[in-house]
């Protein structure tokens, strides 16, 4: 059998060798701008979240009533049909409780991303959001919530027209 | 001989400084639509899909995540290409030849008019310690190129104005162009450096746009409803990245892509091609890429036949008959595929007011552009080759 | 036409590493210097070069590709450069296979880097520009979000205990123990995994695979040249891959369905029927520790909600009946995107031919399957390879 072949390449560094010194790294900032064309079907999404609806288009084909909204049906191919408005309550898909932000700063109460499953779309139809208002270990997968809107006068047209979802108490 | 492999069928949109009716999403979906149409397939008879795009002219990471859904690749084979269009019709030959698809789609886009700070954006793709620090505007690596060029050359200021004012003219017939133009060299001489000898009407301008393109098999090209463009050869190459070892004078990916090009669509002359649609991001680029595709053995010969017309639409080798990128406008990484939609609308005589009278060849070649030394060549042609 | 036949006849990769000294220009050619001496080949028997890489935001160049294009030996030459995110890795050699089976090119050198930690302050920050940047970038998500939401739709569906996802940490960890290029080999037990601290529940931190510096490479040649100058071709047997829709809120997150596509696009190539009889090694992705089991599962190598009891079993043990990531794995080796994934594509290959050292898995294995996977939660990615040449 042949040896294994020789893998050593490549000189790891550690926090001791940056300190003394023994190396230099150039530092540079991007300063990159983008405005990004929301397009017809996003940009109607963001119109009525000002409103404080949530809008999902429909496809005649596969009759899915589709949210995020969009203007072509990608299991049919072809143009999405009517806009429906659906509710601004849902349930959830899944969940999870994150103490890491998005730069990575360690967080003493964490955040609770979820997936939800929205009223009145298609069945598996979610969106991405966050959960408020109640107690990290008592979130469960199959919770009923409901959108709290931010005031009329604070909202931008973003998702973050909503300010979080809350369980919907029985 | 290998099985031959063709275009069936293009959807392209015109271009457009600015799309704010439509998101890149929208944008391609018109495109794909028009597509699939022209070559009278289904997306989900379609085995492969490529799309050509990088992630900072998007804005967005990983940008393949957002390509599938307004192809109709959704659970499909699809892959991107941080490359031109070119390089993608390249990749879809070869998976073809592997026999692995039969129908492959190639697309690319641009959404340039989202990138709110274009300098910026080309700063980023400088080598960050060898050159970022320097502060230049990037447009002075085609300064510093076309200085050295015209000066090993003798090609002359006048004749990079004579391309520009060429090209902007022939975009007039051309619908989809962004920049036509009825200029004049002397306009061109006119405007502003923007980095010695470089003018700003010799840089194309950037523009909105997407193209899809359906290739097939032999088999599949034969029974198509529309005339297919065979594909006769392909070439794609870099010389070096490094700005301070490349080829200054010659561009390098060009001479090898064609070389690779010729050798498979069994061309010895080049001139047996009476269409060429060559990358003119800045106006010397053409003639660049012209001496490179052997087209001209020397710098001299290359502006003598330039002043005598014979890379106007009426002369012996029309050049970016559709108007180039100086007179469509510049869409990223969707360069390649607009010379080629000029190719297939040529060979199918669907060119309109630019139509060429009797084009059975035609080459299209791109550049992705500073700081890169990337290029592809394709060759199409109405006959299978044999 | 019958078709062209296709095998790796060199491969060598860096040390996987927090930080490296290396530019990614130097780590891109230390990986490619030593796939080449290890199929004693030079660079001017390359024909093609192909390069995966993923994200241009840890590097902090635009278009990478280029930049990265003479550290791989593409000076002069055709070069391209293919991107499925995370998914790059095993996707390249997909990639390099269809360039060189078409005929247009005999030889292809496949390199795939990544350099991280040139990512201030730290590389994940990047990933949010991954997320959708209208309707999800507002929300600051990160990229433990969606590996955890997806974990928890896992573990409901099929009612899976921490504990079992727990364990892949500790066998692949342990595994990396054995690889010199390895960045955590570790060992360890399941009560350490599930003391390590809560990254975003149910995801605790040792189920998470590092940030990481390194490169890797392989050779590929068509059959004429690869039965002259190599003793052991690993032949490729197979290719798959499957990219699935964007709009992952609105999928099914407990099955990788599209990771299931890509594995029969590769296994009906490869002429298998039974991949749990047919495979005699897998390294599947595994960035955290349940997206092994969820792979196996797609990769038909496990019943759907079985893969984690056949672990606690012991069949995935590099002594087991199906060795599963003897090399460590990106829990253990590292996970510098693209090069991570090829790193498996290594490690089929050199224990194909029994050279994989103290990490060579018992009963000269004669078929290997590789996979990775990628984007949001999207993509996947499939290479079977093995010491008998295709049909």
């Amino acid at each position: 059998m042949k040896p294994e072949p020789k893998l050593v390449r490549g000189t790891p560094l550690d926090e001791k060798a940056l300190k003394r010194g023994k190396t230099f790294s150039v530092t540079y900032e991007p300063r990159l701008r983008y405005g990004w064309d929301t397009g017809q079907a996003i940009s109607r999404y963001l119109a009525e979240l000002k409103e404080g609806r949530l809008i999902a288009r429909s496809c005649r084909k596969c009759e899915r009533v589709m949210i995020p909204p969009r203007m072509f049906c990608e299991r049919c191919f072809r143009p999405t049909d009517e806009w429906v408005y659906v509710k601004d309550t849902g349930k959830i898909f899944t969940f999870s409780l994150c103490y890491v932000s998005w730069d990575v700063r360690r967080l003493k109460q964490p955040e609770i991303p979820a997936v939800i499953e929205i009223d009145g779309a298609s069945p598996g139809m979610g969106i991405l959001h966050v959960v408020k208002k109640i107690a990290p270990g008592k979130v469960r997968i199959g919770m009923a919530v409901r959108a709290v809107w931010r005031p009329k006068a604070k909202r931008i047209g973003s998702v973050t027209d909503i300010a979080y979802w809350q369980p919907i108490k029985n | 001989m290998p099985d031959g492999v063709a275009i069936i069928g293009v959807g392209f949109t015109s271009l457009q400084p600015s799309t704010p009716h439509l998101s890149f999403k929208e944008l391609m979906f018109e495109a794909a639509q028009k597509a699939y149409l022209d070559a009278g397939v289904q997306p989900n008879e379609i085995d492969s899909f490529v799309t050509c795009a990088e992630d900072f002219n998007e804005g967005l990471s990983i940008f393949d995540e957002y390509t599938p859904d307004q192809l109709g690749a959704v659970q499909k084979p699809m892959h991107t290409l941080t490359q031109d269009g070119l390089h993608g019709i390249a990749d879809a030959l070869m998976q073809i030849r592997s026999g692995i698809a039969e129908l492959v789609v190639v697309e690319a886009h641009s959404k340039a008019s989202n990138v709110k700070t274009p300098e910026w954006l080309l700063d980023y793709a400088l080598d960050p310690i060898y050159n970022r620090p320097l502060g230049f505007n990037p447009h002075a690596v085609a300064g510093l190129e076309m200085n050295v060029f015209l000066h090993e050359t003798g090609i002359r200021a006048e004749h990079c104005a004579q391309v520009a004012a060429k090209n902007r003219r022939n975009a007039l017939r051309n619908p989809v162009a962004a920049y036509p133009l009825a200029l004049t060299p002397m306009h061109v001489e006119s405007s502003p450096y923007v980095a010695y000898p470089l003018r700003e009407a010799e840089i194309a301008e950037r523009a909105d746009g997407c193209v899809v393109v359906v290739l097939a098999n032999e088999a599949r090209a034969q029974r198509s409803q529309s005339k297919a463009a065979w594909i006769c050869g392909v070439g794609f190459a870099n010389d070096s990245a490094t700005l301070e070892s490349r080829d200054w004078v010659r561009a390098e990916y060009v001479r090898i892509a064609a070389e690779r090009a010729y050798r498979q669509a069994a061309i010895q002359n080049p001139r047996e091609i009476r269409l060429f649609e060559v990358d003119d991001t800045y106006a010397y680029k053409e003639l660049q890429h012209l001496i490179a595709l052997g087209l001209y053995s020397e710098g001299a010969e290359a502006g003598r036949s330039l002043e005598a017309g014979e890379t106007k639409p009426d002369g012996k080798i029309p050049v970016n008959v559709s108007g180039g990128a100086l007179g469509m406008g510049l869409p990223l990484e969707a360069s390649g595929l607009y010379r080629v939609v000029e190719l297939v609308l040529q060979l199918r005589g669907q060119a309109g007011a630019r139509q060429l009278p009797d084009i059975r060849l035609g080459l299209a070649q791109s550049w992705r552009g500073v700081p890169t030394t990337s290029g592809a060549v394709v060759i199409l042609g109405t006959e299978r080759p044999q | 036409m019958s078709r062209r036949k296709v095998a790796v006849v060199g491969a060598g990769m860096t040390k996987f590493m927090h930080r490296a000294l290396e530019t990614p220009k130097e780590l891109a050619w230390l990986a490619a210097k030593s796939a080449l001496e290890s199929a004693d080949m030079k660079l001017n028997q390359i024909d093609c070069i192909v390069l995966g890489s993923a994200p241009d935001a840890f590097d902090g160049v635009h278009m990478k590709g280029e930049y990265l294009s003479d550290g791989c030996g593409g000076w002069k030459k055709p070069y391209l450069r293919c991107y499925v995110g995370g998914g790059t890795g095993v996707y390249a050699v997909a990639q390099a296979w269809f360039h060189v089976a078409s005929g247009l090119f005999d030889t292809a050198l496949v390199v795939c880097e990544e350099k991280m930690s040139s990512c201030l302050p730290h590389p994940q920050a990047a990933f949010l520009t991954i997320f959708d940047h209208i309707t999800e970038q507002p929300l600051k998500p990160n990229l433990l979000w969606i590996f955890a939401l997806e974990q928890t739709r896992y573990m409901e569906t099929y009612g899976i205990a921490l504990e079992d996802i727990a364990r892949v940490s500790v066998k692949n960890k342990r595994n990396a123990l054995d690889h010199p290029a390895a960045q955590l080999g570790a060992d360890l037990t399941i009560k350490d995994v599930l003391a390590s601290e809560v990254m975003a529940w149910p995801v605790h931190r040792l189920m998470v695979s590092p940030t990481s510096d390194g490169a890797a490479a392989v050779i590929l040649a068509g059959e004429e040249i690869a039965r002259r100058i190599s003793d052991r071709p690993a032949w490729i047997q197979g290719v798959g891959w499957c990219l699935d829709t964007a709009y992952w809120t609105n999928r099914d997150l407990a099955y990788p369905e599209y990771v299931e596509k890509a594995a029969w696009m590769a296994y009906r190539m490869a002429g298998i029927r039974e991949p749990r009889k047919e495979i005699n090694i897998a390294e599947p992705y595994d960035p955290f520790a349940y997206k092994e089991l969820h792979h196996l599962e797609g990769l038909q190598l496990a019943p759907k909600g079985q893969a984690p009891k056949l672990l606690a079993d012991g069949v995935f043990e590099r002594n087991g009946d199906l060795p599963v990531t003897p090399s460590g794995g990106l829990l253990g080796v590292g996970n510098p995107i693209a090069a991570a994934g090829l790193m498996k594509i290594c490690e089929l290959f050199w224990q194909l031919r029994g050279e994989a050292g103290t990490r060579q898995v018992p009963g000269k294995p004669e078929r290997g399957v590789a996979q990775a996977w990628g984007d949001l939660m999207q993509v996947g990615t499939v290479v079977v390879m093995g010491t008998k040449e295709p049909a």
